[in-house]
């Protein structure tokens, strides 16, 4: 069996280490390898932007060897709450890595200057590049493409203003239409000083001999695009269930004061997006289905002369609500504009919006008034929106600084905790109800991904806290099998366990197939050992008052129930830390 | 004789999954470099995608430059090659005027030899396996 290859990278000094780590395969790889390593470099003594906490990035053993098997687990200290984290994403950062002969990339210490990482298989370096610095995070990808061959095959992740300024909404942008977007890892690349990682890919790897590895592979990519399992994902994409949510009264707009506009879908609607919006499709290296919207936006910028330019935005379910139908927007071309911004200014989308619509709302109840923000801040008014990204991104004023923190920060200083959509981190677009509500609350990630919450809620299940943190504890494994792999959530139906028995067996990993259910239950309790090591306390998590205020097709939302389940699923979730050694 | 032709890159969303099918299929190896057909964007991925790949020259330059006789002219345009004939020289590769002939670090060429393997793998029907004059 092939060891763990890790690539150690010393930004202080520009050095590396290469390790080979024989055991860490019992941790699999992408999440299950990235909590490892993590147990292994981070400090829970000291803060977030220590120079010696790691930014860890970790593909899975399938990673390459079947579709879909796309996506990189980033695993940093969150400067949001200062604890293990996770961010997935996709473009070519997953084979990029694979193709350099890694699994993993860990990047310690500080840089002395602002800098650029390049790694590859025959290469690392750790390269001056203030002229970076500053720069918008598309301008920044444009200029490293000129240094670094091997289009196609490389991977360049990179942070924008945001990150530079260490905001725990920054992001990391991967290969222009994709993000390591939550929790702030983009704050934590740019307390190390790094602008951007760029991985080329240029080695071919061994494969296993035999017909059975080739026949599964066409076996699993027939059943990704020969079927309906993924007409979703490449037809309408994500943007599909804005109407449907927004039918249920789970479409959060005006910053979650509404949960339906039936007069004001239509125009934000995934049809009406892919009609007047999209350009064309585009796909994470390695997956056949094409998920990614990429939509245009046209701009006048003579306005006496027909002068125009246009930039090329990704698009998707929820950064659609979140610069759209939470700031209660109403033409896609608006949203995007604001996609765009948020892009350039390297924030992450949702907590973007999300945070400007607390802003919102705190202006119109006279919280907060002008000679705060510099700005007349009002619910649709795009222009003033594309204004204050950038000042939150560049922490320009002290309101924006305080925004760029978040907006539960924002309201400790200024009130209205109250209204900011705050569940852990800002978020995420579903108004579905008390599961969703706590799972996004108290997951690891703080993510809508953590659990599949949202659909639990939309199968109108009895109210039974015993059901629900069951489904909560068992489809969390479920998902940490996948992210270990690492496979992308959208295959989650195609990859069942089974499968990725098979899987590992086809290319010589069988050994690893025997018992993925207890597998999955370990790295599970693994990840949450790293989060609860840095003073995580699931029982005192904010769920503030406008979750309890909102009312969706099921009726209002029970205050009563939501409580009892956070108080259980807390309790779920110590024991299941406890399950395995420290 | 057949020929591959990349006909419709216009509507390719950068799966790799040609790559990836022509180098297990017909290299036995995990790659989306080391392959007959290779995807690039022309500079970011704003400006869409474009495959290296053989265009079936008829006389084909690039067997003209080998030495060994490793690479020959193909029926239809093109080359076959008897890879135990190659001495990984390397001056197939720029040979060819379209750069569609890449060579690994331990030298080993890879090149289309229009089988059409990696048809079936392109979501998006960029790829065609015509038939040539014969
Ligand atoms: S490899 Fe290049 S030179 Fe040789 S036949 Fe194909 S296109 Fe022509
Ligand atoms: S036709 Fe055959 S040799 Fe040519 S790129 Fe496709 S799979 Fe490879
Ligand atoms: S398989 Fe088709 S869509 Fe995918 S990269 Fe190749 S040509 Fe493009």
């Amino acid at each position: 069996m092939n060891p763990v290859v890790i690539l150690e990278v010393h930004l202080d000094t520009g050095t590396a280490r290469l390790r080979r780590l024989p055991e860490a395969r019992a941790a699999l790889g992408g999440s299950g390898l990235a909590a490892t390593l993590f147990s292994q470099y981070a400090r829970p003594t000291e803060a977030w932007d220590h120079p010696d906490q790691p930014i860890i990035f970790a593909i899975g053993p399938l990673t390459g060897y079947f579709p879909l098997m796309s996506k990189t687990v980033c695993a940093f200290v969150s400067p949001r709450h200062g604890g293990y984290a996770e961010s997935h994403a996709g473009g070519r950062s997953a084979l990029a890595l694979r193709f350099a002969g890694l699994d993993a990339l860990v990047l310690v210490g500080r840089a002395p200057r602002p800098s650029v990482v390049h790694v590859g298989a025959h290469h690392v370096s750790v390269q001056d590049a203030g002229y970076l610095w500053g720069m918008d995070a598309l301008s920044c990808a444009k200029l490293i493409r000129r240094q670094i061959s091997g289009s196609g095959h490389r991977s360049i992740w990179r942070i924008g203003v945001a990150g530079e300024r260490r905001s725990p909404m920054a992001c990391i942008n991967v290969d222009t239409f994709r993000h390591f977007g939550r929790l702030g890892c983009g704050a934590a690349l740019g307390a190390k000083n790094i602008k951007a990682v760029a991985v080329t890919g240029e080695e071919h790897q061994t494969l296993p001999t035999g017909k059975g590895y080739a026949a599964l592979y066409a076996d699993i990519f027939r059943d990704l695009t020969d079927t309906e399992m993924m007409h979703k994902y490449h037809n309408l994409g994500t943007p599909e269930n804005l109407e449907p949510l927004d039918a249920l009264q789970a479409l959060p707009w005006r910053n979650l004061q509404a949960t339906s506009k039936p007069e004001a879908i239509g125009s934000m609607s995934g049809q009406h997006f892919a009609d007047t919006a999209l350009l064309r499709n585009a796909a994470c290296a390695g997956c056949p289905v094409g998920c990614v919207h990429i939509g245009f936006v046209r701009e006048k910028f003579l306005p006496q002369d027909n002068r125009y330019l246009y930039r090329q935005v990704s698009y998707d379910y929820e950064p659609i609500f979140a610069l759209g139908t939470m700031l209660d927007l109403r033409a896609p071309t608006e949203v995007l504009a604001l996609l765009d911004d948020v892009e350039k200014a390297g924030l992450d989308a949702m907590s973007a919006g999300v945070a400007l619509a607390w802003a919102t709302e705190a202006m119109e109840r006279g919280i907060i008034t002008e000679a705060h923000t510099g700005l007349r801040l009002a619910f649709g008014a795009t222009h003033v929106y594309r204004e204050a990204i950038t000042r939150m991104a560049e922490a320009r004023q002290e309101f924006w600084a305080h925004l760029a923190q978040g907006a539960d920060a924002a309201a400790q200083v200024y009130g209205g905790a109250d209204f900011a959509c705050v569940l852990g981190q800002e978020m995420a677009g579903y108004a579905t109800g008390e599961t969703f509500f706590v799972s996004q609350a108290l997951g690891l990630r703080h993510s809508h991904l953590d659990t599949g919450a949202y659909s639990y809620d939309q199968a109108n299940p009895p109210q039974d806290t015993a059901a629900a943190v069951r489904f909560l504890v068992g489809d969390e494994a479920e998902r940490v099998l996948l992210t270990s792999m690492v496979a992308c959530l959208f295959a989650r139906k195609v990859y069942s366990r089974e499968r990725l028995a098979q899987c590992l067996t086809a290319i010589g990993m069988g050994d690893l197939a025997s018992d993925l259910a207890a597998t999955a239950r370990i790295l599970q309790a693994r990840r949450w050992q790293q989060r609860l090591a840095f003073g995580f306390n699931p029982t005192a998590i904010p769920i503030p008052r406008r979750f309890t205020e909102v009312v969706t097709w099921r009726g209002p939302v029970d205050a009563h129930y939501l409580a009892e389940l956070q108080k259980a699923y807390a309790q779920a979730i110590k024991a299941l830390a406890a399950e395995v050694p420290a | 004789m057949k020929r591959l032709v990349a006909a419709r890159m216009d509507r390719c969303i950068g799966c790799h999954s040609c790559s990836l099918a022509c180098a297990r299929l017909v290299h036995k190896i995990l790659s989306w470099e080391h392959a007959g057909i290779r995807i690039s964007s022309s500079g970011g991925l704003t400006t869409g995608f474009q495959a290296e790949v053989c265009l079936a020259c008829d006389p084909p330059p690039c067997a003209a430059a080998c030495p060994t006789g490793s690479l020959k002219a193909r029926p239809g345009g093109g080359v076959v090659r008897n890879k135990s004939l190659c001495i990984q020289c390397g001056q197939c590769v720029p040979a060819c005027p379209v750069g569609a002939i890449a060579q690994d670090r331990a030298g080993d060429i890879y090149v289309c030899i229009h089988c059409g393997q990696c048809v079936p793998f392109c979501p998006h029907d960029c790829l065609e396996l015509v038939e040539v004059g014969s």
